[in-house]
């Protein structure tokens, strides 16, 4: 049996996210400008908002957390629906079984769900709506997020593709921009399923 | 195969969470990296050299660490566990809020886990500058000595007894997940958990050990100064309909609650499960506000329960569904168990089933 070895599954795993993101293109974040208004939000400065938006802008995070959609141009990202997660009701099929080899990872067409060997994983909602999104979120939780690898800092892991060995590195200022932009974006109502588990762990 | 990718992954992001060198935090519960360390010393390689034991022995415990055991144990896939408290000697741990000590720096804590034999012994100290920090020390298979684990765990040790022969020893982070958790980092070692008026129904109930210090004890010792007299007089007791439901609600004051409280990191989740030692009636109430009917931001996939409790129906609550669960990305608690808890699991369910009675439909 030709099975490639764990530990090289993982070191192809870190490139192939790195090389997604590469082909990624920049998101039209100027086109968030004819999105709704957000709500309102505990006063944060004009230059910190300004620094998390483009901290969020160059850190790709719209890749994954905005769902894409065919435009004229080809893939772009929906941004009527900024950083909301992987849609409620994209209703997907159950990822397709890869042969054994050395391809591991397969994404849907919105690049918001991921299948690989640790399951199917959802990017997360990360708009101020309170039920949904980050609305209840305090910057604590963001910054315990990003510094542990775990829901709010205490809860599940958080799965790949989201490269948590490159932002857990953010300084406490880079995650207070950040997160300070994300409570002023607007709130998109959107409940991400939870992800799933590999056969095995269940 | 694909269980050891799926570990494998999992270890690569656990080891991807570690930072920094030196975890301490403040007073407030953030981390204090920063912090100068020159006047700080270095934890001890050794579980010897942290002061529990008397000199040259591994076993006989140095006089002045005192063995306290809570009411309501935390439950670690069903390790056995023996704890002590070192306050230095002319100072006292406050409890003016007796739902919030205060410790003086110097403190010190420890708490050995063991499967037939010592595993790991824990071990948290409060250093001079106010912050805590968090260390781990794991023995050696003939109980001579533990040595300080690095500090993103250990995935697995052998553990003969322990469910699948293994035993994980934590991250650093990992401590901080569940002590930095609520307004105390101590855990275990509070007025309700010291209580002379035990739980006898508790799940796991310990038997005090002879040795054993109580919250009273504590306080004729000196070692706690201003619990209000009415603590003393009328020891602090869970408020329930029922005893199971003062079972059940223990049980989740300890194995959730540093978590799941109304002031801590994650209070913004709006899920109450720890008890208050001052306002036993309020804290139940807030548990039962937080938990029945409310909905479950969690949804399991494929349907199933939606509301966090359903009362009289265990099978359609969620807290329940997660604590049974084995799935790492759904159990409750994330942290520090691989096996569901059938005695703490079935104590909650009975409260859900018996005690918390449905509420009658309104037709018009």
């Amino acid at each position: 049996m030709n099975r490639t070895p764990a530990g090289r599954r993982t070191r192809i795993a870190a490139p192939l996210v790195a090389l997604m993101f590469a082909f990624a293109g920049a998101p039209d974040v100027a086109a968030a400008a004819d999105a709704p208004k957000p709500r309102a939000q505990a006063p944060a400065s004009a230059d910190k908002v300004a620094r998390g938006k483009y901290l969020v802008t160059v850190a790709g995070c719209n890749d994954c957390h905005t769902p894409w959609k065919m435009g004229a141009r080809g893939p772009e990202p929906d941004m009527s629906r900024m950083l909301s997660g992987h849609p409620q009701d994209a209703n997907l099929p159950p990822p397709p079984k890869l042969p054994e080899g050395p391809w591991v990872v397969t994404a849907a067409a919105t690049n918001t769900a991921w299948s690989g060997p640790w399951g199917v994983s959802y990017t997360a909602n990360l708009t101020p709506d309170p039920e949904t999104g980050l609305g209840k979120w305090t910057q604590r939780n963001f910054t315990d997020t990003i510094r542990t690898g775990r829901h709010m800092g205490r809860g599940r892991q958080i799965l790949p593709p989201m490269p948590i060995p490159m932002y857990k590195n953010f300084t406490d200022a880079d995650l207070e921009a950040i997160f300070s932009y994300l409570q002023t974006i607007p709130a998109v109502s959107n409940r991400v399923p939870e992800p799933v588990a590999p056969a095995a762990a269940k | 195969m694909r269980h050891r990718l799926v570990l494998a992954l999992a270890a690569a992001v656990a080891v991807a969470a570690t930072v920094g060198a030196a975890i301490a935090v403040d007073a407030a519960g953030r981390p204090a990296r920063a912090a100068a360390p020159s006047a700080i010393a270095p934890l001890p390689l050794q579980l010897s050299g942290t002061g529990l034991y008397a000199d040259g022995s591994m076993s006989v415990v140095r006089s002045g660490n005192v063995a306290f055991s809570p009411q309501y144990p935390l439950w670690s896939d069903g390790a056995t566990k023996r704890r002590w408290i070192n306050i230095p000697a002319g100072r006292s741990i406050d409890a003016s809020n007796p739902d919030a000590f205060q410790f003086p720096p110097g403190t010190k804590l420890w708490k050995e886990f063991g499967h037939g034999r010592p595993i790991e012994t824990r071990y948290i100290e409060r250093l001079s500058d106010g912050s805590w920090r968090y260390a781990t020390y794991v023995w050696n298979a003939d109980g001579t000595e533990a040595t300080l684990a690095p500090e993103d765990g250990i995935a697995s040790v052998a553990a003969p007894t322990a469910p699948g022969g293994r035993y994980a020893i934590p991250s650093r982070n990992d401590c901080l997940a569940c002590h930095e958790g609520q307004a105390v980092p101590v855990l275990g070692f509070s007025a309700l958990q010291l209580s002379r008026d035990r739980d006898e129904q508790a799940p796991h109930a310990e038997p005090r050990r002879s040795g054993d210090a109580d919250l009273a004890d504590f306080v004729a010792r000196g070692i706690i100064r201003n619990l209000p007299r009415s603590l003393l007089d009328d020891p602090p007791r869970i408020v329930a309909a029922t005893p199971a439901g003062r079972a059940a609600l223990g049980y989740m004051h300890a194995n959730c609650g540093h978590c799941h409280n109304a002031t801590g990191a994650v209070a913004g989740i709006e899920l109450v499960l720890a008890q208050s030692a001052v306002d036993p009636a309020a804290s139940a109430q807030a548990t039962l506000d937080s938990l029945v009917g409310h909905a479950s931001r969690f949804q399991m996939h494929g349907g199933g329960a939606t509301a966090r409790v359903v009362p009289g129906k265990a099978s359609e609550s969620v807290i329940a569904a997660r604590m049974q669960s084995t799935n790492p990305l759904t159990r409750m608690p994330p942290l520090g168990v691989s096996v569901s808890d059938a005695e703490g699991i079935g104590a909650v369910e009975r409260w859900i089933q018996q005690d918390l009675t449905p509420q009658p439909e309104i037709t018009p």
